[in-house]
């Protein structure tokens, strides 16, 4: 029998955490997309639209986010495609992402005073005109650290996609335990890799909602 | 697409998914009642604790919200056993959801702590409590009535998490999804029919944690 040592378990775990990387990027850029989306629909235009976009939002913050995984997996499956599992992985997390990341948009939207809109509408701008110029602008400030406070759970997300059999590094971390029955120091070690990646973004959250805040108060 | 839907099967593993719901709930249930409480510990802590001991519950909230509750969950049924200490699904799955709604409710307990005013402790102090008296009755239940939706929100989330215990063969509606799945590889109806009664669970928590803020907290707060 092979031996593995403590080097052999971090390398092979390092190089599954690319994965992690590489999916969470996918999800959170592929999800503020989407999310956008889901936000002008939410907060504007017709009443269908903001029912569409609220029963999405609903929906997806309503069930696990493994379900919805299995669902891509399963149900895409059923309209011919064949799909790896790195596909539904991305396809559910982009989704699921989109949900919360508009519902956390709406918020700092309409932490905008109602006078802005009014301000704007009153200088004959139409509702695009207005987000684009008064109200995004004011909006984005408040929204970046709750934003990069999501990444986070984008991050620990990206863990479930080892259910339906895409090698990251939660998958990884199974894998290697098998080949080495060292449960105890994998799973510890892939708790601190996640740690690793997640609390520098935890932290600067933190510390972007204390900056921003200040930089609110002197105003 | 010529795939036919069909749920009519689904009837013969109606109690399957009742075993499953009832699984699910009790996790949910027995994981916010402790992990509530435990986030009340530490929030008292790092409000008021000895000094020692807030680092210690620092790094376990650190550590806890920056890693996946699978990894958690994992750590605990697989892991622990190396040190002896060895589990069944169940109370891993109870143990892990406790520890993680622990350390989320302790941060949101304590955003309510701080939101308190401090004469609220002198307050407390004037009228003879001990700082644990005044944590207990004077701050914590304003604490508390302020971040009910938060918390309320956390505990619905957590009850949606539970769903990964699955993997380390703990009997909840997802594991019975999968059983269901396993035996007639209908694998979309079962999927679909699961989520909704994930979906009916969680408004159905969400109703109950509300009812329950009204009944605990039945003054508004004075702000």
């Amino acid at each position: 029998m092979t031996e593995f040592s403590f080097w052999d378990i971090l390398r092979n775990l390092l190089l599954a955490a690319r994965w992690t990387v590489l999916l969470s990027l996918v999800s959170f850029v592929g999800g503020g997309v989407v999310g956008a989306a889901l936000l002008f629909l939410r907060i504007g235009g017709r009443r269908w639209m903001r029912l569409l976009s609220r029963g999405y939002i609903q929906l997806f913050q309503g069930t696990p986010l493994l379900m919805q995984l299995f669902l891509a997996f399963f149900g895409l499956g059923l309209f011919g495609i064949d799909v790896p599992a790195w596909l539904a992985a991305c396809v559910a997390l982009i989704l699921w992402t989109a949900a919360f990341l508009a519902e956390i948009w709406r918020g700092c939207v309409e932490s905008i005073a109602k006078g802005q809109w009014e301000a704007s509408a009153s200088l004959g701008m139409g509702y695009l005109q207005q987000m684009r110029y008064v109200i995004l602008p004011q909006a984005l400030k408040v929204a970046v650290p709750p934003t990069v406070g999501f990444s986070v759970q984008v991050v620990k997300g990206t863990a479930l996609t080892s259910i339906i059999g895409f090698v990251e590094l939660s998958k990884a971390g199974s894998i290697v335990t098998n080949a080495t029955f060292q449960p105890f120091t994998v799973y510890g070690l892939v708790a601190l890799i996640y740690f690793a990646l997640c609390w520098p973004l935890s932290k600067s959250s933190q510390l972007l909602e204390r900056k921003l805040n200040v930089a609110h108060r002197n105003h | 697409m010529t795939y036919h839907f069909d749920f009519g099967w689904l009837i013969d593993y109606v109690p399957v998914l009742l075993k499953g719901i009832r699984i699910t709930m009790q996790l949910s249930l027995i994981g916010a009642v402790f992990g509530v409480a435990l986030g009340i510990a530490c929030a008292w802590v790092r409000a008021l604790g000895p000094r020692w001991l807030k680092p210690v519950v620092a790094t376990y909230v650190e550590l806890i919200r920056n890693t996946p509750f699978l990894i958690q969950l994992f750590f605990i049924f697989f892991g622990l056993p190396s040190l002896g200490i060895k589990m069944s699904e169940l109370t891993a799955a109870n143990l892990a959801m406790i520890v993680n709604l622990g350390a989320y409710s302790c941060e949101i307990i304590r955003a309510g702590i701080q939101a308190t005013p401090r004469g609220q402790f002198e307050a407390g102090a004037s009228l003879a409590m001990t700082p644990f008296q005044a944590f207990w009755y004077v701050v914590l239940v304003p604490a508390l009535q302020r971040i009910w939706p938060a918390l309320s929100s956390q505990i619905v989330i957590v009850m949606l998490g539970s769903a990964v215990v699955s993997q380390i063969a703990a009997e909840d509606l997802t594991f019975a999804a999968n059983f269901i799945q396993s035996r007639n590889f209908r694998a979309f109806e079962t999927y679909i029919v699961s989520t909704l009664i994930y979906l009916a669970l969680a408004i159905l928590l969400r109703q109950l944690l509300a009812g329950l803020g009204w009944m605990l907290f039945p003054r508004k707060a004075s702000r």
